[in-house]
């Protein structure tokens, strides 16, 4: 296997973009929504927008953790690291998101021991460096990232880790499609599914979107012929009426998902009600630790949960987490929110829609 | 194992003996050897004409060691080079060193030893030195200052305002190795390459431009923030745009493999031994050759061109007919997940 | 969420191995992949294998593509 580049063969892309647009002629207007935030930087990177024809228009729903974590979340985080012995490891996307009062590394810049990681393994190895210190590892991601904090929990507890814990902040993505589509703000044709997400939970996750919404989904990878592919099965399945589920990620991606991955994260994490920046408050679309495993549990440890707390004045990211607008119909947009100076979450994270949106290059 | 002590910086003899046995042992510059409290040079020493170029940088790299480099060799690299970037011909170093106590000597030595092999392969001499001790906590191990000096012959006319619509950007070389060589080499990525840093003094490199009888509009040395970084400096508030072709842009498979793992992009990536030029369009080529007769340019390439578009912007063409404005990333390059 | 990038294990060693992509070599977790085997392709996120990739899928998958692309552009 060649890798990636075969899923880069921009003739590939080419002929892609041009059955779209064969498909697409004459239709009235179609809109797509991705629920992965790694589709829509993909679509960014990579040019993909502008070359959809105008009829076909892909939108950016709440995919994309770091946007949707709540504000109230960002403040428990930085409240954990200001306590003396404690060390916040975190993903490094988490860094630059503001909360109430400034982010991660405003409070690392203020003295608080907080440590970019790129796997919870390193918080272990932290934790057992410095068996003094608190390590506290910021668990932030969906289906695909929570089975991999509980695999380190699991380590922990094996190992003997005591010194270690998680800060549940996990969050589910089906809840979260069910309550973007529940709200019926947006008139949707389709749904780009999120392919690393359903390496982990199967293509057989989203059957309720046929079902219960008439709505097709694609399951794509992150290339550009994987994304590109997945709007043609989109609008193929647009053109037939029968909306499905189609794996258009099978190299990645089965019907039952990762087992293995399912079951651990089954056994170290339950289902809770969670706070989502954006859709507010939806029951049972978040993780924590079940009690077997309240000794790692940050929250519990430390006596410590994200508390409600007000999204910035004049952010719009709520809007754009649900479809309702585009990241330039905000008033903020370009103006006093940019990855320079973020406002809100979707400009900080780099698959933010608006951060995504703001390297686009506009028509001219 | 012997370390820096608060003694070997008082002044007194302890402070001498480092200065001698360390130092000098490995700067045997005559004007560095006068241990003057400035160093004196003869004015001819400097061509008449032309103009003066003098810079100052800082290091303060963690590790002190990497593969392919030191904080020694890079500090003479990042100020010769951007001496060389001014279209100077650098000629004199000063070197500040700023030791945490604790840091060992044999450490030391190493910098000092390489330091000074870079300045002689440079061709540029230290002729003015200090050291300084601080308590153990502080400049993570050493921090060096140098400071250069280098003469601009008349007309080389370096500005932005030199740079018209149809220009050519070259790059000398591939992106992102020495930002990514470092990161690497850090505790805790258990990443394993063959990378290596690209750090190289440059000056070579661009006087065989001039050489060449190339018209070169504007230089400048990549370092931190990348060529995606240069190209942003290039363009801002100029009434000219700048794109690029993804597909141009010269990068080793494997920092194209460590960004994609660590989710960064190699136009942001540190480098500390690639020169940017922007020529006019039809001189390209002649550039290109001269910069892939010299061993640090076998791999230089034209990127992109000034455009009468977009002015002030810079645009990536992807490899697929679509584009993205390129902005400067808005603070530290942090490995993600997302 | 979803950075996960397809590498080639070259080294198994009961639940950790290395995996290799154009020279890069790391370590990774192979407890969420029990079944992976050298010479397999990973998927790694955050230094966890999350999926085995199927290379007979993958096959199909660029047959299919290039099928798609070059009827759409011959036609």
């Amino acid at each position: 296997m060649s890798g990636a580049s075969s899923y880069r063969n921009p003739p590939v892309v080419a002929g892609l973009l041009d059955r779209v647009r064969r498909l697409a002629v004459g239709r009235a207007p179609l809109r797509f929504m991705e629920f992965c935030g790694g589709h829509t930087h993909a679509i960014a990177e990579y040019g993909l927008r502008s070359l959809l024809p105008d009829n076909v228009r892909l939108s950016s729903g709440p995919g994309c953790p770091v946007c949707v974590t709540a504000s109230g979340e960002v403040d428990a985080a930085i409240a954990l690291a200001a306590r003396p012995g404690v060390t916040v490891a975190t993903f490094g996307d988490m860094m630059r998101v503001p909360g109430t009062a400034g982010s991660l590394s405003d409070a690392r810049a203020s003295g608080a021991d907080v440590r970019v990681v790129y796997s919870p393994r390193d918080a272990l190895e932290i934790a057992r460096a410095c068996p003094a210190a608190e390590v506290v590892f910021l668990g932030v991601g969906f289906e695909t990232t929570a089975p991999v904090v509980a695999a380190a929990v699991l380590e922990a507890e094996a190992s003997g880790v005591s010194n270690f814990s998680v800060l549940s902040l996990h969050k589910l993505t089906p809840p979260a499609m069910r309550a973007v589509l529940d709200a019926g703000e947006v008139r949707l044709d389709g749904i780009i599914g999120p392919g690393h997400v359903s390496a982990v939970l199967g293509s057989e996750a989203w059957g309720f979107l046929p079902r219960d919404y008439r709505l097709g989904c694609a399951v794509a990878g992150f290339e550009p012929t994987d994304v590109v592919s997945a709007v043609v099965a989109l609008v193929e399945m647009v053109a037939g009426e029968e909306p499905a589920v189609v794996n258009a990620y099978g190299r990645a991606v089965t019907a039952a998902g990762n087992r293995v991955a399912l079951q651990m994260l089954e056994q170290v994490f339950a289902p809770a009600d969670r706070e989502w920046r954006g859709l507010g408050f939806v029951p049972n679309s978040g993780l924590q630790l079940r009690p077997e495993y309240a000794d790692w549990d940050a929250g519990l440890r430390f006596d410590i949960r994200p508390s409600s707390a007000p999204e910035p004045p004049g952010c719009r990211c709520g809007e754009v987490l649900r479809g309702v607008i585009e990241p330039r119909q905000c008033p903020l947009f370009g103006r006093a929110c940019s990855p320079a100076s973020p406002v809100g979450p979707c400009m900080v994270s780099s698959e933010g829609a608006c951060a995504a949106h703001y390297s686009e290059a506009e028509e001219q | 194992m012997a370390r820096v002590t608060l003694g070997h910086g008082s002044g007194g003899e302890l402070t001498r003996r480092l200065i001698h046995d360390v130092f000098l042992k490995h700067l045997p510059d005559p004007e560095l050897g006068r241990l003057g409290d400035a160093a004196v040079l003869p004015r001819e020493g400097l061509p008449g004409g032309g103009s003066l170029a003098f810079t100052t940088d800082s290091y303060v790299i963690t590790p002190l060691e990497f593969p392919g480099g030191d904080i020694g060799h890079l500090a003479v690299c990042g100020t010769v080079n951007d001496l060389a970037a001014a279209g100077a011909r650098p000629l004199w170093l000063t070197a500040g060193w700023i030791l945490e106590e604790g840091l060992p000597l044999d450490l030391l030595e190493r910098q000092v030893a390489s330091l000074a092999a870079t300045a002689e392969a440079a061709g540029v001499r230290v002729v003015a030195g200090d050291t300084k001790v601080v308590p153990h906590g502080l400049a993570d191990g050493l921090y060096i200052n140098t400071a250069g000096l280098g003469w601009v012959p008349p007309g080389r006319l370096l500005r932005r305002e030199s740079v018209q619509p149809g220009d050519a950007i070259l790059v000398s070389g591939t992106l992102g190795d020495h930002g990514m060589a470092v990161m690497l080499a850090r505790q805790g990525m258990r990443l394993q390459t063959n990378l290596v840093s690209d750090a190289a003094p440059l000056n070579e490199l661009v006087e065989r431009l001039f050489a060449a009888g190339v018209p070169v509009h504007w230089l400048r040395d990549a370092t931190r923030g990348g060529l995606g970084g240069v190209l942003c400096e290039l363009a801002e508030t100029r009434p000219y745009g700048v794109r690029v072709e993804a597909t141009a842009l010269p990068v080793r498979p494997e920092v194209e493999a460590a960004a994609e793992l660590l989710g960064l992009d190699p136009l942001f990536v540190a480098n500390e031994g690639k020169m940017v030029a922007v020529v006019p369009g039809d001189q390209a080529e002649a550039a290109l050759t001269a910069w892939r007769a010299h061993p640090h340019g076998t791999q230089a390439a034209q990127v992109g061109v000034i455009t009468e578009e977009r002015p002030g912007q810079v645009l990536l063409r992807t490899a697929y007919g679509g584009a993205r404005v390129l902005r400067l990333p808005a603070g530290e390059l942090l490995p993600r997940i997302c | 969420m979803c950075l996960a990038v397809p590498t080639m294990l070259t080294e198994k060693r009961e639940d950790h191995g290395t995996v290799e992509l154009a020279g890069v070599s790391r370590e990774v977790s192979l407890l969420l992949v029990p079944e992976a085997q050298v010479g397999d392709y990973l998927l790694v996120h955050a230094g966890y294998g999350i999926a085995v990739l199927d290379q007979g899928e993958a096959q199909r998958t660029l047959s299919l593509l290039n099928e798609i692309a070059s009827a759409s552009l011959d036609t």
